[in-house]
């Protein structure tokens, strides 16, 4: 086998070390679960997507902390004080333009994560609870990210809390009275602002909770793989140190580059250039958007033409997510091996986009009549296709271990024996 | 499956072509600047010849509450030019000792003057209409500068079945074409120092250039600072890429 397998790591002989293990194993624990765990040999650079998004959380912790330093939740205040971030505090409008863009970015990297799991059928027993834990922080991410674009107090800022706060109003008869108590007034305002900043503050470390328990989970049985099968011994698997430590860091490199091009040389494009206007109640947006990464579920909202309606099937898009383990109900997890999965995959992908630019559209004429049949289309493959799918589709044969195809069968069973000698 | 792999890449671009009637979306030419791209400065002699049109032109009506005269020295501006500059505006102090508010001519570090004291007092001299603060105007239009140099250029006669609202004018770049101010910039309306002449188009160029700093001060900054981290990034993902293929390839 390779060189750097299982080699004990020398830190763990330490006398202090010792000592700490005895009293705390976090050596142990770093050992256990960062060097030595054991990962299948096979992943592919769309694991990599999962680090990546645990460092965007790290990068938005620490830029958000050094922005809340200078920043002002007031109404009268808050558009000014961050104007006075990117103009008189030094390195201000690096870390906003970091801020900013690194939540487009964090989204970027979460979408090809959950879109990974779609294609490799990683929600799959045993992972379920992973999955589970997987949208919820989605979920707490999309709540975050929301109340950070109010934070600038821009154009903006105003009507996207405005709309989406309105939202709840859809509620049967306590409807409104929630509405007023998310408020805490009348209208978005200046109690709004600030339970909104102080909530946009605390959900980060509520993520890093959620993130810490889908660690966890993912740890108890390992990654997924590929080829989606279960790995049958130790020529399956590598330890994770160095070999995913490296690939990961080199990864984190290419994503770096591209998270820099914004910062430095794009960082309005993926922004709204209304939100560089101070908020204005009296004066509405000829057309109000959310940022780019929420427009699908927008698409959604707006496809029916009953607000209650809208608000459920925009939820509902989500929380369908949930089930997902149990709608798909193929037993084969990876769609390497499910030609006919493969195409519907691929049409999902592309309901989603067609439904992100439909969300971008005012609400009316083709864009609308677009964006209904991508709602259909986004529901049936979670309603009909998957479950039908399970049932009808002929899975490609399986190999039978991960390290068949990588070392072809006769070495691997030399390498199984010389394991076993 | 093939041919539904298909299908969805046909329903994409189908979507992706059909025409937006519903809100006319204007996007304004790109112009050549001289801070595009990686290695893009101002051109000093743009900005001041664009504070010029600004001081007295724009200002007559327009605010910049988020410049300072300080921040003139990005535009090249020495400390005592500043200094001039700044005193030739009165900005109000206070109170002081007998608890009045006082007039004192203006400091590096005050905000620019502001022409109106309100939005109100604006609106009462400019038939309603409510001249926009400017400091951020190359940030938040659709096309940022480019926007602003098409508008200033862009006042013409209107079409033949158009018809104007009282004290509107026509402007081919403004959301609805109707737009309360009258064409600002006039041929000569400034003496440039530096004998420029003083076209429609290039004072609107300077102008534009000096909006898009007064809306992105820290842009050379930026540029440079990311040149050198996009140097660094390359070198070092390089790197990395290189140890992943020497480690990684004992496995296969």
């Amino acid at each position: 086998m390779a060189k750097y397998d299982y080699v004990p790591s020398p830190f763990r002989s330490n006398p202090i070390v010792k000592w700490v293990d005895h009293r705390l194993p976090i050596f142990e624990l770093i050992d256990e679960q960062l060097i030595k765990y054991p990962a299948p040999r096979n992943l592919n650079y769309m694991w990599n997507f999962g680090s990546l998004a645990g460092i965007c959380l790290v990068i938005m912790i620490v830029s958000g902390i050094f922005l809340a330093m200078n920043y002002q939740a007031s109404t009268l205040h808050a558009f000014d004080s961050v104007e006075r971030i990117m103009r008189d505090v030094n390195y201000g409008w690096l870390i906003r333009y970091i801020h900013m863009n690194g939540a487009s970015m964090f989204f970027i990297v979460v979408y090809i994560h959950i879109i990974r799991g779609f294609y490799y059928g990683s929600y799959k027993a045993p992972r379920e609870i992973l999955w589970w834990l997987g949208i919820v922080i989605f979920l707490l991410m999309m709540a975050t990210a929301f109340m950070g674009y109010v934070l600038p107090w821009g154009q903006m800022s105003f009507w996207g809390a405005t709309v989406i706060t309105n939202l709840f109003s859809a509620i049967p008869i306590v409807g409104e009275s929630i509405v007023t108590w998310l408020w805490g007034g009348f209208s978005v305002d200046n109690p709004t602002l600030n339970r909104f900043f102080a909530l946009h503050y605390l959900m980060p470390f509520v993520i890093v909770g959620v993130v810490l328990l889908h660690l966890w989970a993912l740890h108890v049985h390992g990654s997924n793989n590929p080829l989606g099968i279960d790995a049958k011994g130790p020529q399956d698997k590598v330890p994770f140190h160095p070999y995913y430590t490296v690939k990961d860091a080199f990864g984190l490199g290419v994503f770096l580059i591209v998270f820099a091009y914004f910062v430095f040389f794009n960082p309005y494009m993926l922004g709204h250039p209304d939100n560089w206007i101070p908020a204005n109640p009296l004066v509405t947006p000829p057309h109000i958007v959310p940022e780019w990464y929420f427009l699908p579920f927008y698409a959604i909202l707006r496809a029916v033409p009953d607000k209650l309606g809208g608000v459920l099937l925009m939820f509902g898009s989500i929380a369908i997510l949930f089930l997902l383990p149990w709608l798909d109900t193929s037993r084969v997890r990876s769609a390497k091996f499910r030609p006919a999965f493969r195409a519907f995959f691929w049409l999902f992908i592309a309901v989603c986009l067609v439904l992100g630019w439909a969300g971008g559209q005012p609400a009316e004429g083709p864009a609308l009549l677009i964006g209904r049949i991508a709602t259909i289309l986004y529901f049936a493959h979670f309603l009909v296709f998957l479950p039908l799918l399970g049932w009808f589709e002929k899975p490609l044969p399986l190999p039978s271990s991960i390290a068949e195809p990588v070392l072809g069968g006769g070495k691997m069973a030399a390498a199984a024996a010389m394991e076993k000698a | 499956m093939r041919f539904v792999k298909f299908l969805a890449v046909a329903a994409v671009l189908a979507v992706s072509a059909v025409p937006v009637q519903a809100a006319e979306v204007l996007v304004p030419p790109k112009q050549k600047w001289a801070h595009d791209g990686f290695f893009g400065t101002f051109d000093r002699a743009s900005l001041q010849r664009g504070f010029q049109v600004y001081k007295e032109v724009c200002a007559a009506c327009h605010a910049m509450k988020q410049m300072r005269y300080r921040n003139l020295a990005g535009i090249g501006l020495s400390e005592a030019e500043i200094a001039a500059i700044a005193a030739e505006y009165e900005t109000t102090d206070g109170p002081n000792d007998e608890g009045e508010m006082f007039q004192r001519p203006s400091r590096a570090s005050d905000r620019f003057k502001s022409p109106f004291a309100n939005e109100l007092a604006a609106r009462a001299v400019n038939n309603g209409a409510y001249p926009l603060d400017l400091s951020l105007i190359a940030k938040n239009r659709l096309g940022g500068e480019n926007y602003v140099y098409a508008l200033l250029t862009g006042y013409a006669d209107p079409p033949a079945d158009m018809k104007l609202a009282d004290g509107m004018n026509y402007n081919k770049w403004f959301p609805g074409h109707q737009i309360a101010m009258a064409q600002p910039i006039q041929p000569d309306g400034v003496q440039y120092a530096d004998g420029t002449p003083a076209t429609v188009e290039q004072m609107s160029k300077d102008v534009s250039t000096f909006l898009a700093f007064a809306a992105s001060p820290h842009l050379e900054a930026r540029n440079s600072l990311g040149v050198k981290v996009m140097l660094f990034l390359f070198i070092f993902t390089g790197l990395l890429y290189a140890t992943k293929r020497k480690i990684w390839k004992n496995l296969h």
